[in-house]
């Protein structure tokens, strides 16, 4: 093939892709800043005439906006925070650390991750009702303490730590947990990073549990209220898609800011898995 | 010292929080899926019967689960092929040298992934409006019929193919990118000495090389749409005429609109059952195909 | 390595155990606070559009009762259901809450509900001699008043009176015959007008026709099904035949869009449904059809004006600690002066008569035959798995409907899939020794 023609092909495509990918989103941004009833009209209107804040108003004032977005923040932050914690001992644990069943517990970490977590959903429910932790952030927080993915990541990664670097230290007569945190750790920045984005990334987007957990309107995380939003309002489209932007904003913009640490973990994670 | 000691230490919250919050549970889905439990055992737990396996015996005869199977099947087997097509497609033109700004093209073909599916849900409800989306505007303006996306039952999966489709395409591109990056370049070049056309060295170099990646990504992909859930509930509510009722679907009305926990569970049983069937069928599949008597031609 | 450091380290991780641990409470710590915070709040949980009309009754009853705060949630009506049993099983639910009156013997069943009466029988307001009976009497389980009826539905028929006129019909239909020929001459499925829109994946249109024969629904103390009875076969031969005879499409009502506009638009002469769509239709109809449309009572076998017994009922709920307030708040929405205004903003109709007596409804000639109907209403079958047998009856109905199933092997499955959902009822029931745990 003339190679200018295949050049004008292979480009033309991946912007004709590219379209298609970002078209909905850009289209979201556009109608949530149309009054109500503004995008109902033929042909479906691209950019607003009047461009207003009144959805955004109104989400906020109203509609209760603001409490999800700290729920969802809260939430969100409290997951990564911890999960982070407890994923990277385990994970440097299985990596660095040696004990007897080792390799037989990582591999059966790892044999549960076929089980759906849906399947525990049900008896975890009936569990955390009887510590009382539904209808709480505890309740949408303390299952997501701890990842087999985040676990296996974390051990990836701290298996590149020599161990030299630890015989020396254990011999200059350090813990191991102050090898874990000055050594250790700060090897293991990247990944922490990463994980960090991962964790926050799932935990912002997660649906089914925060919808069966969360019974006031009060806890709902933005998934949660949004979805009710669109149950209730599904005729007021521009205010749905101010919602949307108020949900899809702030994960976009930390994958954007993060996005070579996310794009590493992705491939760390399921590749050379 | 006592470096087991210290090791069991760094692994205790993560094995508790594990132990706990989902090894537990899981176990206990499997007793509960035995059980009756309902809205009566709620009210008093007296009323709670141990029933065998008559809860798996009911929903085999049960029309409902059945269609639910099959919604989540058409789901998973028209699905997966796409989602994957279309990602080898865009990592294809990702990794062409004649691809220009690749990390802009790489960045906004990923975009949708990060995204959450309610929130892009409800955008796709408005982009498949009947009579205001910009999807009917588009058929219209080809001299095609206006379609009710999501209120014909025969168009609503689909529908929620292609959506899943746009969401989850950008993960996968990225796995395979990297997998057509680690094919050493000397391949292609010997090829292309020998004369060989694009297709032939897409058939011959590129394919078997990504094997592996496909097939790692061919099972992570089908366990993810076998639980398809949030997509229905945000579009369609499992509608119209029960027409995206998927399993999941089915287990969630079940057990937390009807609180029939014993049935609910035993429903997440047999979603586990046929997904690790299916997964053990595509792994035996792949390795009949490395066989050299099966070689492909 | 030396003793010394051995010691160090085997301290230092249970220092690190004890931060996590720490860091964990805390979290728990944060959300039980702030799940017990606004303590003093009267919780109220309203289903679907109730929610935004109640806004605007509340202020009136706030400065009236300035030591009472309530905190309004409103369910999608989609996800109500769950919402009610989770928050019930979580140990969440809410002072006091709407709720529908097929979903009452679930809560009752799950011993959730405050006992009533006693507060009726000293209530300056409530007057149970007031309320529609059979509006009433649903909110009635085994003896005991477990809601106070908030408004009320039951289904009829909106139908188009220039159509029928057009067609020499002066008055609508008072039997099924009448409606049959009216039907037939109203259907035109070549010019796709049909005599009316039966949405085949609504229970409530032949519930409402079913409810009018003399047979129960379900024999025995709710034990087992009676489907198969002479009278529902004859409600489900008429409904069924009114599709066999092309005189409805078969339809579901989402394939069906807009059905205000096709009404209007005299796609559908007939709709069979229920009181908030007056004020759909007055909002949605241009002003110049509004002459055009009325209302009248389902006509029945022989007679009109029996139908269902529906709507929503308001519950305090036996875990609220703030239950002489949730009492002021229903004695306040039950006065006949705060539910013609209710009527005013939402549409939804008072269940009782005094309330009918003035404000916009009293004159209100499309509201009359739901006023005359409400007398005839029938309840539903009082048990808990009620919403699911109709909406199996459903199901089977529309197999019956696209000709795979007679009318009578119809009957039979229904009563087959019935009999199964009432199995752990009946063992219930059966073993109040099991049962004797509960306070029911």
């Amino acid at each position: 093939m003339n190679p200018r023609l295949a050049k004008a092909l292979i480009n033309g495509l991946l912007i004709g892709a590219t379209m298609v990918a970002l078209f909905p989103l850009l289209w979201m941004l556009s109608v949530s800043f149309m009054p109500p009833g503004g995008a109902s009209a033929l042909p479906p209107p691209l950019l607003p005439k009047h461009a207003t804040m009144s959805n955004y108003r109104e989400l906020f004032v109203h509609a209760g906006m603001s409490r999800y977005l700290l729920n969802s923040l809260l939430v969100s932050s409290a997951i990564t925070v911890l999960s982070l914690a407890f994923n990277l001992m385990a994970g440097y644990a299985f990596a660095k650390l040696r004990f007897a069943g080792r390799e037989r517990l990582f591999q059966a970490l790892i044999g549960a991750l076929v089980i759906p977590a849906q399947v525990a959903m049900l008896p975890l429910f009936l569990l955390l009702k009887y510590i009382g932790l539904v209808n709480s952030y505890a309740g949408v927080i303390v299952p997501g303490m701890a990842t087999v993915f985040g676990i296996f990541l974390v051990r990836q990664y701290a298996r590149g730590i020599p161990d030299e670097l630890l015989e020396a230290a254990r011999i200059d007569g350090a813990g191991e947990w102050r090898i874990f945190m000055q050594i250790v750790m700060p090897l293991l920045k990247p990944i922490m990073v990463t994980l960090a984005i991962f964790s926050f990334l799932a935990a912002w987007n997660d649906f089914m549990w925060p919808l069966i957990v969360l019974t006031g309107q009060e806890h709902y995380t933005l998934p949660i209220g949004l979805a009710s939003l669109a149950r209730e309002h599904a005729q007021d489209s521009e205010l749905m898609m101010a919602g949307a932007v108020v949900t899809v904003l702030p994960v976009l913009l930390l994958f954007l800011a993060m996005q070579r640490y996310y794009l590493e973990g992705l491939l760390l994670g399921s590749v050379k898995g | 010292m006592n470096p087991q000691r210290a090791a069991w230490l760094f692994l205790a919250p993560a094995l508790l929080v594990l132990g706990v919050f989902f090894l537990l549970p899981v176990i206990a889905a499997l007793v509960l899926s035995l059980t009756d439990y309902d809205l009566y055992a709620l009210a008093n737990i007296h009323n709670l019967r141990f029933v065998a396996l008559q809860n798996y015996w009911a929903l085999l005869q049960r029309p409902l689960f059945w269609s639910a199977l099959g919604h989540t099947v058409y789901f998973v087997a028209v699905g997966v092929p796409l989602s994957m097509g279309a990602s080898l497609g865009a990592a294809l033109l990702l990794n062409s040298p004649l691809a220009k700004c690749k990390p802009f093209f790489r960045t906004a073909l990923f975009a949708p992934v990060v995204t959450t599916v309610v929130a892009t849900a409800v955008i796709w409800r408005y982009l498949f409006n009947t009579k205001y989306g910009w999807m009917n505007y588009a058929l219209n303006a080809l001299g095609i019929h206006p379609v009710d996306w999501l209120g014909d039952p025969h168009w609503a999966m689909p529908t929620i193919i292609l959506f899943a489709v746009w969401k989850n395409f950008g993960y996968n591109m990225i796995i395979f990118l990297a997998g057509l990056q680690a094919i050493p370049l000397d391949l292609y070049e010997a090829a292309r000495i020998d004369g060989a056309s694009s297709w032939r060295q897409f058939r011959h170099i590129t394919w078997p090389m990504l094997g592996p990646t496909l097939l790692m990504v061919g099972i992570l992909t089908v366990s993810g749409y076998f639980q398809l859930f949030a997509e229905p509930y945000v579009m369609t509510e499992g509608g119209p005429l029960q027409s995206t009722t998927s399993v999941l679907y089915l287990m969630y009305d079940e057990g937390f609109k009807w609180w029939n926990l014993g049935s609910a569970s035993a429903v997440a049983f047999l979603l586990f059952i046929i997904m690790f069937a299916v997964t053990v069928l595509m792994l035996k599949l792949s390795r009949r195909g490395e066989h050299p008597d099966g070689a492909p031609a | 390595m030396n003793p010394a450091a051995a010691v160090h380290m085997r301290r230092r991780p249970v220092r690190g155990m004890l931060m996590a641990c720490l860091l964990t409470c805390l979290t728990l710590l944060g959300g039980c606070t702030s799940s017990s915070s606004d303590d003093n709040a009267l919780t109220f949980w309203t289903v679907g559009r109730e929610g935004e009309a109640i806004l605007k009754l509340l202020p009136a009853f706030e400065r009236a009762h300035p030591d009472i705060h309530v905190k309004v949630q409103q369910l999608p009506l989609s996800a109500a259901h769950q919402k009610l049993l989770t928050a019930f099983a979580g140990g969440s639910t809410p002072d006091l809450s709407q709720l529908g009156n097929t979903w009452l013997p679930e809560m009752v069943a799950l011993n959730a509900l405050e006992p009533l009466q006693p507060r009726v029988d000293h209530s300056a307001v409530i007057k149970q001699g007031d309320y529609f009976a059979s509006i009433w009497a649903t909110n009635v389980i085994d003896g005991a008043l477990y809601g106070v009826p908030w408004y009320v539905d039951t289904r009829l028929l909106f139908y188009r009176t220039d159509l029928l006129k057009q067609a020499g019909f002066d008055a609508p239909p008072r039997n099924w015959a009448e409606w049959r020929r009216m039907l037939a001459t109203l259907s035109n499925p070549q010019r796709h007008t049909w005599g009316i829109l039966l949405p085949t994946n609504e229970y409530e249109q032949l519930m409402s026709l079913a409810l009018q024969q003399d047979e129960p629904l379900l024999r025995d103390g709710g034990r087992y099904g009676n489907f198969e009875s002479a009278g529902f076969k004859r409600a489900l031969e008429f409904y069924v035949d009114t599709f066999k005879l092309h005189q409805a499409p078969a339809i579901t009502n989402v394939e069906a869009g807009n059905p205000w506009s096709e009404f209007g638009h005299g796609v559908y002469a007939f709709y069979l449904s229920g009181p908030w769509n007056i004020g759909e239709f007055r909002s949605r109809l241009p002003a110049a059809q509004q002459d055009d449309w009325s209302t009248a009572p389902l006509p029945g076998p022989t007679t009109a004006g029996i139908g269902s017994a529906g709507g929503s009922s308001l519950v305090i709920f036996r875990s609220s600690r703030h239950k002489e307030a949730a009492w002021t708040l229903i004695e306040y929405l039950s006065q006949p002066d705060v539910q013609q205004r209710f009527y005013d903003l939402l549409g939804d109709m008072p269940p009782r008569r005094s309330s009918w007596a003035g404000g916009a409804l009293r004159d209100d000639p499309k509201a009359r035959a739901f006023r005359e109907q409400l007398e005839n209403a029938r309840p539903t079958p009082a048990v808990p798995e009620w919403e699911r047998i109709a909406t199996e009856m459903q199901l089977v109905a529309a197999q019956a409907i696209a000709g795979q199933l007679t009318i009578d092997q119809a009957a039979v499955e229904i009563d087959h899939r019935v009999d199964r959902i009432l199995e752990k009822r009946r063992w219930v029931l059966d073993h109040p020794q099991a049962a004797s745990g509960s306070a029911r």
